[in-house]
């Protein structure tokens, strides 16, 4: 919880440093960390600290996942985008049954926008435990490459913090 | 002569080109798709590679390292909300019964 309101604090002072530019005004600064004091005063207490509000756990080790993700979705929208400009569209739309190998919410999540992130996959709908994904063509709906990002995504989703 | 001008130049207009036809052929596919489901993959084309790439390229151009830190942070929460939307309409339709076009044949469900 402690570290949690520690990160949450630190990220708040970045973001509110980089989008205001103010450095140097003490009377504006002040102002700043009272916003951010409030923000988190108000996070602790509405109890959205918890691992699925800011799911520290996975930080170090989501970046890297991330760098696979743009690849993934780079490859995906060429695929999309030949579909769309093809003469004859072949499109084979499919509905899939997902059964997601993450075990905390936040791994859940990450995983269903990941899908959705893809162009050619659509998570809609979520379940505990297994989603329903909706893809577009035959090459598209290539389960074992969605078991994949799975079990990457618990892979980094780590001991559930 | 070739400087470090031009080249950051060329490389942001690339990307701005690139991003600039992500952002078309996703409008071309929302209008050839045939349903609903099959046009929200093509508006992901236009929310990924058309944003992220246009958005790279103004990083490129960004006059301060401000205004780049800014431009990525923008990136950032585009990369994290566009499927949170995308998930609720497609949710949204899924739960109130629009089936999907399936197969080669693009048949709903119960259609002859």
């Amino acid at each position: 919880m402690l570290g949690r309101a520690i990160i949450l604090t630190v990220s708040l002072t970045v973001l509110w440093l980089l989008l205001s530019g103010y450095f140097d005004k003490p009377l504006l600064l002040g102002f700043g960390v009272m916003s951010v004091a409030l923000c988190v005063a108000l996070a602790v207490r509405a109890r959205v600290l918890d691992a699925e509000g800011a799911p520290t756990g996975m930080m170090p080790r989501v970046f890297l996942y991330w760098w696979w993700l743009f690849a993934e979705i780079g490859k995906a929208n060429f695929i999309v985008a030949r579909q769309a400009l093809a003469v004859e569209p072949k499109l084979s739309p499919k509905l899939l049954r997902i059964v997601s190998p993450t075990k905390t919410k936040a791994g859940l999540a990450t995983f269903a926008n990941s899908i959705t992130l893809t162009p050619g996959t659509v998570t809609v709908d979520l379940e505990p435990g297994h989603m329903v994904v909706h893809a577009l063509t035959e090459a598209l709906a290539d389960e074992a490459a969605i078991n994949d990002m799975g079990r990457r995504v618990a892979a980094i989703e780590g001991r559930g913090g | 002569m070739i400087t470090l001008d031009l080249i950051r130049d060329l490389l942001s207009w690339f990307l701005f080109l690139l991003g600039g036809a992500g952002v078309v052929v996703g409008a071309i596919g929302i209008v050839r798709f045939p349903d609903f489901y099959t046009r929200l993959h093509a508006a992901g084309i236009t929310d990924t590679a058309g944003a992220e790439l246009i958005l790279l390229a103004m990083i490129l151009q960004a006059p301060s390292w401000l205004v780049a830190a800014k431009l990525v942070i923008i990136g950032f929460f585009l990369f994290m909300t566009s499927p949170v939307s995308t998930h609720a309409i497609a949710h949204a339709a899924y739960v109130v019964g629009l089936r999907p076009m399936l197969g080669p044949l693009l048949k709903r469900e119960g259609e002859a």
